[in-house]
């Protein structure tokens, strides 16, 4: 099936999109929204804007589209911007990374019905440590951008989520309830290379932003390289 | 000793993982021991003590042009679970109408008296495009109606077969654990 990947260069999506084609599936485009609302409902926005740099490394051709990030018109642009890609890429479905969020599921569902189109959650509900480690076992290179949870802080931008990231993340989730993967809004990333990557990304610069001592972020300066 | 089947009606393998996956994670929960099988499977379900037919998307009604694979319910003595897809199997294959009705996302749902473990009002996450809108005569009684008098749970008269409109498995568990007790 011809599919379209909801794409915020995070974990979730990559990952989704990473299963959609192990069973076989066409990831024709990705659809990427740049919220300008650093709190969107509905999506992350760090490094948002690296998402082309992504696609390239995928090979893959992405529609962006910019959001004011407000509530109702988000939803309004996400749904404009799918059309587009049904029209453009004769997509039959969509993919997303969601896991828990309800919300951020079933506004995707709604809008897909309305449009005839397929949703694809391969990710929902699932452990959360599970995740962390297919990414791992999957050679994904996933880097941490941002932080936004007590006790999180600077010090955990840039981290690559590997084995000794999930045991610390663990202990934090045991102590303070920090979720493991993030499901609560308590970090961000950003994936590098994985293997259905044509090209991988690397590091050039980075610039960190503070808005508290648990909350940060990280602007990636990135650039493409053969894998 | 309990012998657990899930079946799949999803068209896609993908969806298995949206409607199947989190349904078979609660019986890994319980450390209880189940097969998956697709409907259209050759399956002796004499084997099998208790029975989950699973949901699938809004856009897959694939199954409902094969009703004739579900026939083995008729005759079937085991308890059985049918969650949105599969409470509408139920009530086709017993003489119910089916209807357009969407829900998607959390509800509040009244069930009057204990139904799989629950009663009062519950939260709900839904996810359908079509429900069954006639019990009457099918042999199953309306245990829970929500908005627009739609039957969100059903249990059989006779036969220990229940059947759920809503997802348990995202946002109430524990009636599927229930179930299998």
């Amino acid at each position: 099936m011809k599919l379209g990947l909801l794409f915020s260069g995070g974990k979730d999506s990559v990952l989704a999109g990473f299963v959609a084609k192990k069973y076989g599936h066409e990831l024709s485009c990705l659809i990427s929204l740049l919220s300008e609302n650093d709190y969107s409902f509905m999506f992350h926005t760090p490094s948002v804007s690296n998402v082309s740099l992504q696609a390239e490394a995928m090979n893959i051709p992405i529609l962006v589209k910019n959001t004011k990030g407000e509530k109702e018109i988000e939803l309004k642009d996400l749904k404009s911007v799918i059309l587009k890609a049904k029209k453009e890429y004769d997509i039959e479905g969509i993919i997303t990374g969601a896991v828990l969020s309800v919300y951020q599921a079933s506004r995707i569902q709604r809008i897909c019905n309305d449009l005839g189109l397929e949703v694809f959650n391969p990710l929902w509900q699932k452990n959360q440590e599970n995740i962390l480690s297919e990414l791992i076992e999957n050679k994904f290179d996933v880097r941490i951008v941002g932080v936004f949870a007590y006790p999180l802080n600077k010090k955990w931008l840039g981290r690559k989520i590997d084995k000794q990231y999930i045991d610390d993340v663990k202990i934090l989730n045991d102590k303070y309830g920090i979720s493991i993967a993030g499901e609560g809004g308590e970090f961000e990333s950003f994936v590098l290379d994985c293997l259905f990557f044509r090209k991988k990304l690397i590091i050039e610069n980075y610039e960190d932003y503070e808005d508290g001592e648990n909350s940060c972020k990280r602007e990636l300066k990135l650039g493409l390289v053969d894998r | 000793m309990k012998t657990i089947l899930i079946i799949s009606v999803c068209n896609e393998s993908l969806h298995e993982l949206e409607f199947v996956k989190p349904v078979s994670n609660i019986l890994d929960e319980l450390n209880v021991k189940y097969e998956l099988k697709y409907y259209k499977e050759v399956i002796n379900f004499e084997e099998y003590s208790h029975v989950i037919i699973c949901g699938t998307s809004l856009q897959d009604d694939y199954f409902l042009d094969g009703m004739e694979y579900f026939e083995w319910l008729r005759k079937y003595d085991g308890k059985v679970l049918g969650i949105c897809a599969g409470m509408q199997i139920l009530g086709l294959l017993f003489g119910g109408d089916i209807t357009k009705k969407t829900e998607i996302g959390f509800y509040m749902e009244n069930f009057p008296s204990d139904f799989l473990g629950v009663s009062g009002k519950q939260e709900v996450y839904h996810l359908h495009n079509n429900c069954i809108h006639n019990w009457k005569d099918t042999g199953f009684d309306v245990c829970c109606v929500g908005d627009g008098k739609v039957a969100q749970a059903v249990k059989h008269e006779d036969k220990e077969f229940y059947g759920i409109l809503f997802h348990p498995e995202i946002r109430n568990k524990e009636m599927v654990k229930r179930f299998l007790e």
